[in-house]
C-alpha cells in the first residue's frame, strides 16, 4: 500500500502537523482562496460588465454605504440571474466532489479513488440517458432526477455485490464497483446509440456543464452538500485511524465496516446530488485532494476540511476558463478540468513515487 | 506559450464534440463546399456519370431499388418523383409519411444489413468511416451528400439526385420552383436587415453559424447571426456552444428554436429562463417554434423554414 507507507513515512517526518488540525495559516489561505475565486467568477465572464461596475452594484447592496448601482436591467439579470448562481454551483458541486474524493482515497487506502469509483458516474450517465433519449420534452426537469437516482442505485449495487461476494476488503468494493461501472456504461451507450440522435446532448452532458437554471438548482443541491460534508467531517479521525489498515482500526475498537459505509453512503449521497445539476465533471475529485496533501500534510483533519474549500473555489476558477477561453462560446468544463487535472496528475505520481516504499 | 497546446487540443475535442452533434441533428459539421455538378446533359439516359461527396459515380442503369440513409435526400427524392424507386429508408426519414421506413441507421450505418436489401444505390450524408468503401467492395454505386452548406449546394444535390434516378425533369422543377418561393418569400419581407437572430439547437445554448445551411437561410434575410461572434477555435465547425450571458447580453430580435421537437423547448419555457426577460425577441413575442426536422435538413421543404421566418419578420424592423 503506497499510500500507507507515504502516509507513515510523513507521520515520522512531521508528527506536529499531521497531529493538529488545519492550521490558522491555512484556514486563512483557504478562505481567502475562495473568496477570490468567488469575486473573479463574478467579476469576470464572456460579457464585460466591468470590474468597477460589478464592484458598485455589489456594494450597492450593504446598506448604508449609499451607493447607487450604474448596472442596467440586462447587467443586473446577467451578473444575479446568470453568473451568481453559477458560481455557487461551481463553489457547492467543487466543494462536493473534492471532499467525496478525500474520503473515498481514505476509506479505500488508494490514492487513485474517486467519488465515481464505485459506479456513481455509470449510474448518472444512465439516467441522464435514458431521459435524454425516452423523455425528450421533459428532459430538463428529470434529468437531474434520474441522474441522482443512478448514481445512488449504482453505488448500492456495486456495495451489495461486493459484500455478497464476501471479505470486508475494499479490494472486493473497488472490483464490484468497476464491474457494476462496465455494466451500466454499456447499457447507457447501448440506449445512446439506439437514439442516435441524443448523442450530443449526452456528450454535452458527460462532459459537465455548471450552466443552471437560476438559483432553484442551487438551493436544492445545498442541503445535500450540507449533510454530506458534515458526516464526511465528522469522520475525519477515523479516516486517519482507517488509513493504517483494517485489522490495525479494528484492533483500536474502530467499527471498519460501519464507517465505511457511512462515509461511503454520504459521499455517494452529496456526489450524487451533484453530478445531477453539473454533469460528470472529471479529475477534481483526484487532483484537489492530491494538492492538498502534498502541500498542508496528510490527516484526514487537514485534507478534508481543506478539499472543500479549495475543491469549491477551484471549480469556480475552472469553470471561469471554460466560459472565457473561448467565448462568446463555451466550453465543457470537464474538458477543462481533465486537461489542466492529467499533467498535474503525472506530477503527483512521480513525487508519491519517491515518497512510496 | 503555454496556451498554445491548450488551443490545440481544444481544437480537437472541439472537432470530435461536433463531429457527434454533426450526426446527431443530420447536418456533420465543416462540409466541404463540394459542386456536386451533374456532368451529363439533361437527357435522362443511363449509364450516368454524377459528381457527388465521394467522387465520380457511374449508374448502369436507372436505380430501383434505392436506400436512403439521409433524411434531406429521402424528401428529396420523393419530392422529385423517385418515390418509387425507393426500397428502403434509415430510421431517421421521418417525412414523407410514404417513405418505406427501416431501422437502417445512417448515424451508425452497417453495411452488411443494407446489402440484405439488394439495393442498387445507397445515398448517404454521412461516413462514418466504411459504408462507402463497404459499399464498394459489394460493387453497389454510394452517393455522399454532405450537409450543404447553402441553397447552391442544396439545389445541386437535388439535381444530382434527379440525375442519377431519371428524375432530372422533376429535379429541376422542384429547384426552380424552391429558387422561386424562396426569392419571393425574401423580398416580400424586406425591412428587418440588420435585426440579430440567436437559432437554438439546444436547450444547452448550441447554436449554428452563418458557415451553415440554416445560417445562409438567415443571411438571405440580411439578419444579423450572434452565434458568428463565436469565431477561431470556438466556431466549433459552425455549431458552437452559446453561453448564456452572451445571449442575453446580445438581447436578439428573434430566437428561433431549433429544439422544440428533441427537447420540449417552447416560448413560454424561453420566456421563464432566468434573466431571459431582459432579450428584445422575448420582451416581443418574437420567438418562433421550428419543427427540429424542417431547420436541420437542406431538402425540398426548406421553403417551409424560410417562409416561417419570413412570417415572423413582420413585427421586427432593423436598427
Amino acid at each position: 500500500m503506497a499510500t500507507a507507507g507515504g502516509l507513515r513515512a510523513r507521520l515520522s517526518a512531521r508528527p506536529e502537523r499531521a497531529l493538529r488540525g488545519v492550521s490558522a495559516g491555512w484556514a486563512l489561505a483557504a478562505t481567502a482562496f475562495v473568496v477570490v475565486s468567488t469575486l473573479l467568477g463574478l467579476a469576470l465572464g464572456p460579457v464585460d460588465l466591468g470590474l468597477g461596475a460589478v464592484t458598485r452594484e455589489v456594494l450597492s447592496h450593504v446598506p448604508f454605504l449609499g451607493l447607487e448601482s450604474s448596472f442596467s436591467g440586462t447587467d443586473d439579470a446577467i451578473l444575479w440571474e446568470l453568473r451568481a448562481p453559477r458560481v455557487a454551483l461551481g463553489l457547492l458541486v467543487g466543494a462536493m466532489l473534492a471532499s467525496a474524493g478525500a474520503a473515498y482515497q481514505g476509506v479505500f487506502r488508494n490514492p487513485l479513488a474517486d467519488p465515481y469509483l464505485l459506479g456513481a458516474a455509470a449510474g448518472a450517465g444512465l439516467g441522464a440517458t435514458i431521459v435524454i433519449a425516452y423523455d425528450p420534452g421533459g428532459g430538463l426537469d428529470l434529468r437531474p432526477i434520474a441522474a441522482f437516482a443512478g448514481a445512488i442505485v449504482g453505488v448500492g449495487v456495486a456495495y451489495l455485490l461486493g459484500r455478497s461476494v464476501g471479505g470486508s476488503g475494499t479490494t472486493t468494493l473497488i472490483l464490484a464497483g468497476v464491474t457494476v461501472a462496465a455494466f451500466l456504461t454499456a447499457v447507457q451507450t447501448y440506449v445512446q446509440q439506439q437514439n442516435a440522435e441524443t448523442v450530443q446532448e449526452v456528450y454535452s452532458w458527460i462532459l459537465g456543464q455548471l450552466e443552471t437554471s437560476g438559483w432553484s438548482d442551487v438551493l436544492i443541491l445545498l442541503p445535500y452538500v450540507a449533510f454530506s460534508s458534515a458526516v464526511l467531517l465528522w469522520h475525519r479521525r477515523l479516516l486517519d485511524v482507517l488509513a493504517v489498515g483494517d485489522d490495525e482500526a479494528a484492533s483500536l475498537g474502530v467499527p471498519v465496516a460501519r464507517v465505511r459505509l457511512l462515509v461511503v453512503g454520504a459521499a455517494t449521497l452529496g456526489t450524487a446530488a451533484a453530478v445531477a445539476f453539473s454533469g460528470l465533471i472529471a479529475f477534481v475529485g483526484i487532483i484537489v485532494p492530491h494538492a492538498v496533501r502534498l502541500v498542508a500534510g496528510t490527516s484526514y483533519r487537514v485534507v478534508l476540511p481543506l478539499s472543500l474549500a479549495f475543491g469549491g473555489g477551484f471549480l469556480v476558477l475552472m469553470d471561469l476558463v471554460a466560459r472565457t477561453v473561448v467565448a462568446p462560446a463555451q466550453l465543457p468544463i470537464g474538458v477543462v478540468t481533465a486537461f489542466l487535472g492529467a499533467p498535474f496528475f503525472a506530477v503527483v505520481l512521480r513525487s508519491t513515487r519517491t515518497v512510496g516504499p | 506559450m503555454p496556451h498554445r497546446p491548450l488551443a490545440a487540443v481544444l481544437a480537437v475535442v472541439l472537432a470530435l464534440g461536433v463531429a457527434a452533434c454533426g450526426g446527431g441533428d443530420e447536418s456533420p459539421a465543416s462540409a466541404p463546399a463540394t459542386t456536386a455538378a451533374v456532368e451529363t446533359a439533361p437527357a435522362p439516359e443511363f449509364p450516368v456519370t454524377v459528381e457527388a461527396d465521394n467522387g465520380s459515380v457511374t449508374l448502369a442503369a436507372r436505380p430501383e431499388a434505392i436506400i436512403s440513409l439521409s433524411a434531406t435526400a429521402t424528401e428529396s427524392l420523393f419530392a422529385i418523383g423517385a418515390g418509387e424507386q425507393v426500397t428502403a429508408v434509415d430510421d431517421q426519414s421521418d417525412y414523407p409519411a410514404e417513405a418505406p421506413v427501416t431501422d437502417l441507421s445512417g448515424f451508425e450505418p452497417n453495411v452488411e444489413a443494407i446489402a440484405g436489401y439488394e439495393p442498387d444505390l445507397v445515398i448517404a450524408a454521412y461516413d462514418p468511416g466504411g459504408l462507402v468503401d463497404g459499399l464498394e467492395k459489394l460493387d453497389i454505386p454510394v452517393l455522399l451528400q454532405d450537409a450543404a452548406p447553402d441553397l447552391d449546394t442544396a439545389y445541386e444535390q437535388i439535381e444530382t439526385l434527379g440525375a442519377a434516378t431519371g428524375n432530372v425533369e422533376d429535379a429541376e422543377t422542384v429547384v426552380d420552383s424552391m429558387e422561386t418561393e424562396i426569392a419571393e418569400l425574401v423580398s416580400s419581407s424586406s425591412g428587418a436587415e440588420g435585426a440579430t437572430v440567436y437559432h437554438e439547437l439546444g436547450p444547452d445554448f448550441f447554436s449554428a453559424t452563418s458557415d451553415t445551411f440554416i445560417g445562409s437561410v438567415y443571411e438571405l434575410f440580411g439578419l444579423v447571426n450572434i452565434a458568428d461572434a463565436a469565431a477561431g477555435p470556438a466556431d466549433a465547425g459552425g455549431y458552437p456552444q452559446l453561453s448564456g450571458e452572451y445571449i442575453v447580453s446580445e438581447s436578439p430580435d428573434l430566437v428561433v428554436l431549433a429544439d422544440t421537437v428533441c427537447c420540449g423547448q417552447t416560448a413560454q419555457k424561453v420566456a421563464k429562463r432566468p434573466g431571459w426577460d431582459q432579450i428584445e425577441a422575448v420582451a416581443n413575442g418574437n420567438i418562433v417554434e421550428a419543427d427540429d426536422s424542417i431547420a436541420s435538413r437542406w431538402g425540398p421543404r426548406t421553403v417551409e423554414f424560410v417562409e416561417l421566418i419570413a412570417g415572423s419578420l413582420e413585427g421586427i424592423s432593423g436598427p
